[in-house]
């Protein structure tokens, strides 16, 4: 070596690996308007299809009449549930182990439930076509209080299951009824709440809301009837197990299909699962002969694709008078809507809700959770986040504000008395779940010092003095939130999502030149996953990210993967690359032992190279390596550098945060405006440190729009009332504030790398640190709990109710 | 239903087109131009993914008829770039920045930047928030975006500043 030679710590720069805030590869074509979105797909002779749609929540159909529409030029068919029953593909299975209606039989359960696919020559045509279709309804009383599910005067609902006592999660107490999930020790948590010196109740309610992603759900199927190949290419979050599920239900051999997702506009668990559009598309191009589109336009979107939340907790919680939490009890109520069609891993049909002891320490703990059926929409997807992560966060952070005025105690006091202990980790939960790593205290200092926490409770004096006094009409509000996220499904042996693993996996070949492609089983919706997967690989296998493509999204090339959702994609597929990287390591580690004649021992590895130890002149590159493994016969080697690696997670991570938020409320109109808003992420090793600060901003963005102000409602009627972007909130630049970020970093002992996952921590955290201010504004006043939104609208009438309006 | 001839220029190019009256200009750029950049993301004109510059204006494209643009200039995400493929400073910036993820608000953000730039080119932070209130997008939580909108309003007016 001379000087010329760069050192390892110039040569680790130049490979963009981990750590490093490389520039996105993605955005090239998105600024150029060159992205490759669904409805940009164009096919010769394509076709259009549109759906008619239920007008009533609940109602009985008497009859359908197709004849005006088809006799509409350029209208070639008219789907409906007739015809899909001689395919049996009348019903499709969820993931949640129930069937859900492809077009509406009998009965209409939802107001926007599918009744009829109209298949037209364009779009323009097709939207003729459904106002041509006349559907004969008798309307019934709709269900829409998820309390009122179990009555016995309630209408029932499903009649296509109403005498199954046994449903796919245990049995069922009644028609309307789906499962009940237990949790933790009911006796234990009995006796600790009967001997608890201070127990608070709540009921925390976290309303109906909708992802949302900028692009709508549609795709475009593609029946090649000369081969007998299925394509289809759509907004899929999880593209094999979509293929699997088609594969099942529309018995062509796996094989035969391929299913493509392209670019996806955002997914945020919108994109998750599998929609009548999609079983029609396929049945119309096979029925057609050609190839044919659906794309959901935004109300249908809101009204009729997977929502999420709309889980109604009671809780308890007990504790000394000094402030230990000796237990914590929750029943639940959630609303599944017409089918149960959430996505979580079939063990678990409350998700992972049981997390809900949060980051505490509490010795005993029991929930229960009943799902019913209402007149709603399916869903029950994780909105930016962990299965059912955000409820459960929400329930216990908002419990602990509650603790903390019955105690009359600071709430970041009461969290921090009660926080899992550093040295408790690996720390098992009263319900089972094993914590792999934290280090909570650290990061709440941090982030209490970072915003002055007790200045602000200073000046938060101040400001209820000077309101008491008359001379403000604001009232200044404090949110602490601290949160324990549980990402990364999951191990194989507990989690599935229809009997496949939630493994994923990584296949990499090496280029003979010394460059690469790799391919995952999940895929992008945004989060730059070709840009970090890059990362992973360059550290690896000492590569530069920028010579490394990575690929995803197209089932007959990418290896097996169940997709991106509930930020499984670094814990899981990221660890599957880094596995991947080091078998290819390990092999070109053989072939630099045979070409410097040494031993393998002899050798290390440093950052793109194998050394001989002790002399570090004597070296092979990797990009020598790869060429020699393609050019040189090797004694007892294969030729070529390829590895694929399935990982099997031996747990979750567990990322966590300490969320600070302070606002600003002006009693008289109820505006609420967010003057400060801190977040400390704690997400293991940082792979790039300026997307996950994307990924934190967008997480907040949306935690915002959660808390004050997204909410989908539905009438007595069943009418659902604001899906539209008229009334649905989506913050705009105006109403987003300016995001602090922090970090501190403990990474995850089970993960290669080290690292947990990010994208959807800051919504589990943002709303409880967002609604925890808006509730605390009002504290002092007696206020124990007001439910989100906090829209202006709600707040008004909050302090309207406390008396302090003209 | 009957068609109509529509003339304008995208781009910098004079192009035509049939065209139903009720046809939205959205979807005769996309599917008749096959200019795919500007994305449709509502049916209320309130996303702004949809955003093109038409005559020297932002439009949500969703929100006029094909016929209506007749004869006018229309420039979309496809055009801000130079003839040669140099991208814009603003394309730039987002890069830089990471005023983008999923990418589909993008298009329409980029137009819009564009030319609140030529009505203001050293706009405050909270004229750019306003001047982009009209577009939504839901990955970034925007304070990447608002980033790379100041550091294009910088490079744009350098030189200039250096000629004066
Ligand atoms: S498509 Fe939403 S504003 Fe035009
Ligand atoms: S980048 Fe996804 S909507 Fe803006």
């Amino acid at each position: 070596m001379n000087e010329q030679t760069p050192t390892p710590s110039e040569r680790a720069e130049k490979l963009q690996g981990l750590g490093s805030s490389r520039k996105r590869v993605e955005d090239a074509r998105f600024t150029q308007g060159k992205g490759n979105y669904i409805d940009d797909m164009k096919l010769p002779g394509m076709l259009f299809g549109d759906f008619v749609r239920s007008i009533y929540g609940h109602a009985r159909i008497t009859s359908i009449n197709k004849e005006a529409a088809l006799a509409l030029p350029g209208v070639l068919a008219v789907i409906t549930v007739e015809d899909l029953k001689p395919l049996k593909l009348d019903y499709m299975p969820t993931l949640a182990g129930d069937v859900q209606a492809v077009l509406a039989g009998d009965k209409v359960l939802f107001q926007g439930q599918e009744v009829a696919f109209v298949v037209a020559e364009d779009r323009y045509i097709a939207a003729d076509a459904v106002e041509l279709v006349e559907v004969e309804y008798q309307e019934l009383p709709a269900l829409v209080d998820p309390f009122k599910a179990m009555e016995p005067e309630a209408p029932v609902l499903r009649e296509d299951i109403k005498d199954k006592t046994e449903g796919a999660h245990g049995p069922r107490k009644n028609p309307n009824h789906i499962f009940t999930w237990e949790a933790g020790d009911a006796e234990a948590t009995e006796t600790a709440l009967d001997q608890a010196e201070v127990v608070a109740k709540e009921l925390i309610s976290y309303q109906r809301c909708h992802p949302c992603p900028l692009e709508t759900c549609g795709c475009v199927a593609s029946m090649d009837k000369v081969n007998g190949k299925l394509t289809v290419w759509g907004t899929f979050q999880a593209p094999h197990a979509v293929r699997t599920v088609a594969s099942l239900i529309t018995n062509i051999p796996e094989h035969k299909i391929r299913i493509v997702s392209p670019d996806i506009g955002g997914g945020f668990g919108n994109k998750v699962g599998v929609y009548p559009g999609y079983i029609c598309a396929i049945v119309a191009s096979i029925v057609t002969g050609a190839p044919v589109k659906w794309i959901e336009d935004r109300i249908e979107n809101l009204s009729a694709t997977a929502f999420a939340r709309d889980y109604h907790m009671k809780g308890e919680i007990g504790a000394t008078r000094d402030g230990k939490i000796t237990a914590l009890r929750c029943y639940a109520i959630a609303d599944h809507g017409a089918f149960d069609a959430c996505a979580d891993p079939t063990k678990f049909p409350a998700g992972f809700f049981s997390i809900f002891t949060g980051s505490y320490d509490i010795p005993a703990a029991f929930l229960s959770v009943d799902g019913v059926y209402t007149n709603k929409a399916p869903g029950g997807v994780a909105y930016r986040c962990s299965f059912r992560v955000t409820e459960a966060s929400y329930f216990i952070e908002r419990m602990i504000d509650v603790l903390a005025r019955e105690l009359n105690m600071d709430p970041a006091e009461l969290r921090m008395k009660n926080f899992i202990k550093k040295e408790q980790f690996p720390y098992t939960s009263a319900t089972g779940w094993e914590y792999d790593s934290g280090d909570y205290q650290t990061a709440m200092d941090k982030a209490l010092q970072a915003v002055d926490y007790t200045g602000l409770r200073t000046e938060q004096k101040a400001n209820r003095e000077a309101f008491e006094r008359g001379e403000t009409r604001k009232l200044m509000g404090v949110g602490v939130a601290f949160f324990t996220e549980i990402v990364g499904a999951g191990p194989v042996k507990n989690c599935d999502i229809l009997g496949l693993g939630m493994f994923d996996s990584c296949e990499i070949r090496i280029h003979p030149t010394g460059s690469a492609i790799a391919r995952l089983g999940t895929i992008s919706q945004g989060q730059g996953h070709a840009t970090t997967f890059a990362q992973i690989l360059a550290s690896e296998i000492g590569i530069a990210a920028e010579n490394i493509t990575v690929e995803e999204g197209d089932t007959d090339t990418a290896p097996y993967g169940l997709g991106t959702y509930g930020s499984r994609s670094t814990p899981v597929a990221g660890a599957a690359a880094a596995m991947a990287g080091r078998k290819i390591r390990a092999k070109a580690q053989m072939i630099a032992a045979y070409l410097l004649e040494v031993h393998d021992n002899d050798l290390e590895w440093e950052v793109d190279r194998f050394v001989v130890k002790g002399a570090p002149e004597r070296f092979k590159t990797m990009t020598e390596l790869a060429f020699a493994a393609y050019n040189q016969a090797i004694p007892g080697i294969e030729p070529g550098l390829e590895a694929v690696s399935y990982y099997d997670p031996p747990n979750m991570t567990y990322p966590f945060g300490a969320y600070i938020c302070v606002v600003d409320i002006d009693v008289d109109t109820g505006v609420t405006e967010i003057r400060r808003f801190y977040a400390l992420d704690d997400c293991g090793t940082r792979i790039n440190p300026m997307i996950i600060e994307g990924q934190v901003h967008g997480g907040l963005t949306e935690a915002l729009a959660i808390a004050m102000g997204q909410e989908i409602t539905y009438d007595e009627l069943g009418n659902v009332q604001g899906a539209s972007l008229l009334d649905y909130f989506m913050p705009t630049a105006v109403e987003t504030p300016h995001w602090e970020t922090d970090s501190t970093v403990t990474p995850s002992p089970h993960h290669p790398i080290g690292a947990k996952g990010v994208g959807e921590s800051p919504n589990v955290g943002g709303v409880s640190a967002i609604s925890n201010a808006v509730n605390d504004a009002f504290a002092h006043l007696g206020l124990k709990h007001t439910a989100m939104p906090h829209d202006h609208w709600r707040v008004w009438k909050t302090a309207q109710k406390l008396g302090l309006t003209g | 239903m009957g068609k109509t001839h529509v003339k304008l220029t995208v781009n910098g190019r004079e192009v035509e087109g049939l065209a139903e009256p009720r046809t939205l200009l959205i979807h005769f750029l996309r599917d008749e131009l096959e200019l795919t950049g500007p994305h449709i993301g509502c049916d209320t004109s309130h996303c702004g993914a949809c955003t093109v510059d038409l005559n020297g204006k932002s439009i949500k494209s969703c929100t006029i008829f094909a016929v209506q643009a007749s004869g006018a200039e229309i420039t979309t995400i496809e055009g801000i770039s130079g003839a040669d493929g140099t991208l814009h400073a603003l394309q730039d910036a987002f890069k830089e920045h990471h005023g983008l993820q999923c990418g589909f608000c993008t298009p329409g953000m980029i137009t819009r930047a564009y030319r609140l730039l030529q009505d203001n080119p050293n706009p405050s932070e909270e004229e750019i928030r306003f001047g982009i209130s009209g577009n939504l997008c839901r990955c970034t939580g925007y304070q990447n975006i608002v980033k790379a909108i100041q550091t294009a309003a910088r490079e744009l007016s350098a030189p200039k500043e250096a000629a004066e």
